[in-house]
């Protein structure tokens, strides 16, 4: 079998050295009861052509953004990615190493996540980040909880306008270890008793917040403000360091990170220094070798569960290396120029197809008066669900529907414009859409 | 040729070179400043500048610094670092499956919720389960979810009171700080004489804290590599307390084919995609951590579920005693895919073959290395056994570590060490059954040479290891000081 050496000899041979007569007996460690007996109802096995040829025909069967102009975003970004990328995440001295524990073996991999702590804090203006948690909802939900501990307070208040998956696991961690939960239109509802203020920027809706005031308000009430970011919108927005940002996470996806589905994602997590003890997770740290030589290092270990076990600041024992690399080796090729420009795309493309969807009959921006990076929400004439329909038998993805989460918007939808489109796809769009009020 | 620490990505940088090249704007260009309100504009923006082949140049240096399994044995215990097909690697680069969004209608997603679909039934079939939860992002994940899981059941069922987690001793460190992260206190059990529950120990938390366990999480086989033989009675003791049993799935390569966790009557697991089904480690994740369970659970599961329909497979979100969502979209979707090959590659026929050649590697080991090391446990192990070097460290003063960091000049990575806790100077080692025994072979020569190095000039393994790129590291000043970025100033 290929991807097991061992021959018919070779496992005659090592029984007879371990001195057991056959495999079944090496489990005879295992009461006869509980031995499973006979095969697993699970489909029969497939020689690698056949394996190939049965996936790829389940690839068919899904609709993707090669072959149709994506313009659904909302969390999952279709942003290009330049060929280092996979260069690099492809080599195996990388994806095929575990985590790297052993220092002297492992300095790979331990110097490319304190480059990417390091680029993260240029990214959001921080001081220090971690080495990346599973996504960005979660970890929006561990800093929730980190701010719990730092604060000694309760209550989270998050702003109605964060992504509904990221509330929605936010609220199934906090309630299981009773932190309270208030879902807030403004900063002024935050209490004495509020930990910190949660806020998506750019929201869900693909608006700017206010963050100057969020941060004064949040302070004022001795709470922390904790942002969740979309890293590309930080080629052009201001680093949440610089408006008083406590803890920074957001999802790294759209940093060279494949869509796939959903998963797995890139979990980003930042914070001010006098928190770093505090963070959930793995960190890498600088320090030098017997002879002298820099050298990197997982540091601040005590924090993490299989030192301090229930009393670790986390449970969380993974994170997404490979992705993190792959964000790296994103930021380092694209540079500062580079992220600027993408940034820039991403803006006035999207602000191209707002215009030109919000002239069309029974369209119009659902918050016209707000500023938007890459995303906006339109009201739509029909229901959003049926227009994506015909948007995808004309090969178009068309945006994410409101329908459901925003309810009191009516018939809805919110577009994303990544610079992956063209002005040719944008017009196709909007040629689309205006055929639903004829 | 000798391998040189790299420079940081930062101290390459040289202001104005650019690693890509972008297309010029094709709609009319709008002032900026027309555009977003000027406060929340950034001025300055410090990422390092290089050109294409100066970053992967970097790369491909780092990349030659790190230990891997396509490059050699990594017999790390308790991490299942095996092979990682490359046939897996091309699927989940086909843009049908890593270039689809999450929010498409289902209609426009069959291929990956069929993927999704026979991965829940595949697994609990695997398991012995009812049905699975695809969504935890690591197996940390999935214990976290499974103890939330526990908590709906109890609470659902009027028993909110149970608050209690029985964890043994030898269990990995995830397993309580989960536990903590679900509101739940944990309770240590002892091991016996064998390696095993202290089934008296177990007997007698069980009779004082009979209303508030919530439940009792359990590897096995265990840490040791040892199978828990007083299973079935362990369940049961556990059931009639009125708790469930979790099963932390980390060690299923010693089981896949061979015995189901739900046989034995566990009501909730975890696996490990990416130790017993191969998606890769990647340097410390993705992960994936699905969890099984058994009916009972299933109303709490988070949502969504994919089911399928005459018109196709759907997600269903309609659930109502659901805990919610513990993920931002349905798991590691990628690694799931990965699993689903490597498991149809073995198919019905063959899956229990990497039980039996994990076992078969494990055990080979464990005789080969007897004279020269001390077995914790001398019996017949499961996937991995685990040695003590307490004898060396008592007699020569060498540890379990400066063993570790001796393999690394013979061209190894170290065995897992100082875990699990209760065998002093733990050496563990899990060969998985991707290695053949030519390697075994010389991986075992390499232990007997410094298990005779530790008596005739113990001086060369404390001081090693002595042909890596970097020598022993200051661990201390690092977390003392911690120096967790590069800056400006440090140039």
């Amino acid at each position: 079998m290929s991807y097991i050496p061992n021959t018919d000899t070779d496992r005659s041979e090592m029984l007879a050295t371990i001195g057991v007569s056959s495999l079944d007996a090496l489990f005879d460690q295992i009461p006869q009861p509980q031995q499973f007996q006979g095969l697993l109802n699970i489909p029969p096995r497939l020689d690698q052509i056949s394996l190939m040829r049965h996936l790829t025909t389940l690839a068919r069967k899904n609709v993707h953004a090669d072959d149709f102009p994506c313009f659904l975003g909302a969390g999952i970004y279709d942003h290009y990615t330049p060929p280092t990328v996979a260069a690099i995440t492809g080599r195996s001295e990388f994806y095929t190493s575990y985590t790297p524990y052993q220092p002297e073996v492992s300095q790979g991999m331990l110097q490319s996540i304190f480059e990417f702590q390091t680029l993260l804090c240029q990214l959001t203006g921080m001081d220090v980040a971690n080495a990346s948690m599973y996504d960005g909802a979660t970890a929006l939900a561990e800093a929730a909880i980190m701010a719990s501990d730092l604060t000694g307070r309760s209550r989270i208040a998050m702003l109605s306008t964060v992504h509904p998956n990221y509330r929605a696991v936010t609220e199934t961690y906090l309630r299981h270890i009773n932190i309270a939960l208030d879902i807030v239109e403004s900063s002024d509802d935050l209490g004495d008793e509020t930990a910190a203020l949660l806020v998506q920027h750019p929201n869900f809706h693909g608006n700017l917040e206010d963050m100057d005031k969020l941060s004064e308000a949040a302070h004022a009430k001795g709470a922390l403000l904790v942002v969740c970011v979309d890293p590309i919108s930080l080629g052009i927005l201001t680093p949440p360091g610089d408006y008083g940002a406590d803890i920074v996470v957001g999802e790294g996806q759209a940093l060279g990170c494949p869509m796939g589905y959903g998963g797995p994602l890139l979990g980003l997590f930042a914070c001010k220094n006098e928190f770093m003890r505090r963070l959930p997770g793995r960190i890498v740290g600088q320090t030098t070798d017997a002879d002298g030589k820099r050298a990197f290092v997982m540091t601040l270990r005590t924090r993490e569960q299989d030192i301090r076990r229930e009393r670790a600041t986390s449970n969380i024992c993974t994170n997404e290396a490979l992705y993190a690399l792959a964000a790296s080796v994103y930021l380092a090729t694209m540079g500062k120029q580079g992220m600027r420009q993408v940034a820039e795309l991403c803006l006035q493309k999207s602000h191209y197809a707002a215009a030109e969807i919000g002239r069309l009959p029974g369209f119009a921006l659902a918050f016209p008066e707000k500023p938007f990076f890459k995303e906006f929400a339109v009201t739509t004439p029909t229901d959003p669900v049926q227009i994506n329909e015909r948007l995808l038998a004309r090969g178009i993805i068309g945006g994410l529907p409101l329908t459901q989460q925003r309810p009191q918007l009516g018939h809805a939808m919110l577009f994303c414009v990544t610079e992956q489109r063209t002005r040719v796809e944008i017009d196709a769009l909007v040629a689309a859409l205006s055929e639903e009020m004829r | 040729m000798k391998l040189t620490i790299e420079p940081l990505l930062f101290e390459l940088s040289k202001p104005g070179r650019s690693g890509v090249e972008l297309p010029a704007c094709d709609v009319p260009v709008l002032s900026i400043s027309d555009l977003l309100p000027s406060e929340g504009l950034r001025s300055t923006l410090p990422l390092p500048e290089l050109s294409e082949p100066e970053v992967i140049r970097h790369y491909t240096h780092l990349s030659q610094l790190n230990y891997s399994t396509d490059s050699g044995f990594y017999p790390l215990g308790s991490c299942t670092m095996k092979y990682n097909p490359k046939l897996n690697e091309e699927v989940a680069r086909l843009p049908g499956f890593a270039r689809v969004h999450p929010d498409l209608p289902d209609t426009a997603a069959q291929g990956t919720l069929e993927v999704l679909y026979s991965m829940q039934e595949i697994l609990a079939e695997i398991g012995g389960m009812d049905t699975v939860s695809l969504q935890p992002a690591a197996g940390a994940h999935g214990e976290l979810l499974g103890l939330m899981l526990i908590k709906a059941y109890h609470d659902d069922h009027g028993q909110g009171q149970r608050c209690l987690v029985l964890v043994p001793e030898a269990a990995h460190g995830t397993n309580p700080a989960s536990a903590a992260r679900c509101g739940y206190t944990t309770v240590t059990i002892k091991s016996d004489g064998r390696g095993r529950v202290d089934m008296a120990h177990l007997r007698t938390l069980l009779t004082e804290n009979q209303e508030n366990v919530a439940g009792l999480m359990l590897t096995n086989p265990n840490t040791l590599g040892l199978f828990e033989d007083d299973i079935a009675e362990i369940c049961a003791m556990i059931h009639t307390a009125g708790g469930l049993v979790y099963c932390d799935g980390a060690n299923m390569n010693a089981l896949v084919g061979r015995a189901r966790p739900g046989d034995m009557g566990f009501d909730v697991m975890h696996f490990n995609l990416h130790k017993t089904f191969s998606s890769p480690h990647g340097g410390g994740g993705p992960g994936s951590g699905p969890v099984g369970i058994k009916s009972i659970l299933e109303p709490y599961l988070p949502v969504p579920q994919v089911v399928k329909t005459d018109g196709g497979y759907r997600r269903d979100y309609d659930r109502p005693k659901s805990i919610g969502r513990i993920h931002g979209y349905y798991g590691s979707f990628l690694c799931i895919l990965r699993a689903y090959a490597y498991i149809l590659y073995y198919g019905r026929e063959r899956l229990a073959n990497i039980a039996e050649n994990a076992v078969l590697n494990a055990n080979y080991i464990r005789v080969q290395l007897q004279n020269s090391f001390d077995v914790a446990y001398n019996e017949l192990c499961m996937h991995e056994c685990v040695f003590t070097a307490k004898r060396q460290q008592r007699e020569r003063g060498v540890r379990a570590l400066d063993i570790a960091k001796r393999l690394m000049d013979f061209g190894f990575h170290p065995p897992t060490i100082y875990f699990p806790l209760l065998v002093p100077e733990a050496l563990m080692i899990e060969p998985t059954e991707t290695e053949s025994m030519e390697t075994l072979d010389s991986f075992i020569s390499a232990m007997r040479q410094i298990a005779s190095e530790i008596e005739t000039d113990p001086a060369i393994v404390l001081s090693a290891p002595h042909e890596t790129v970097v020598h022993k590291l200051d661990e201390a000043t690092a977390a003392r000081k911690p120096v967790l970025r590069w800056r400006e100033q440090h140039k």
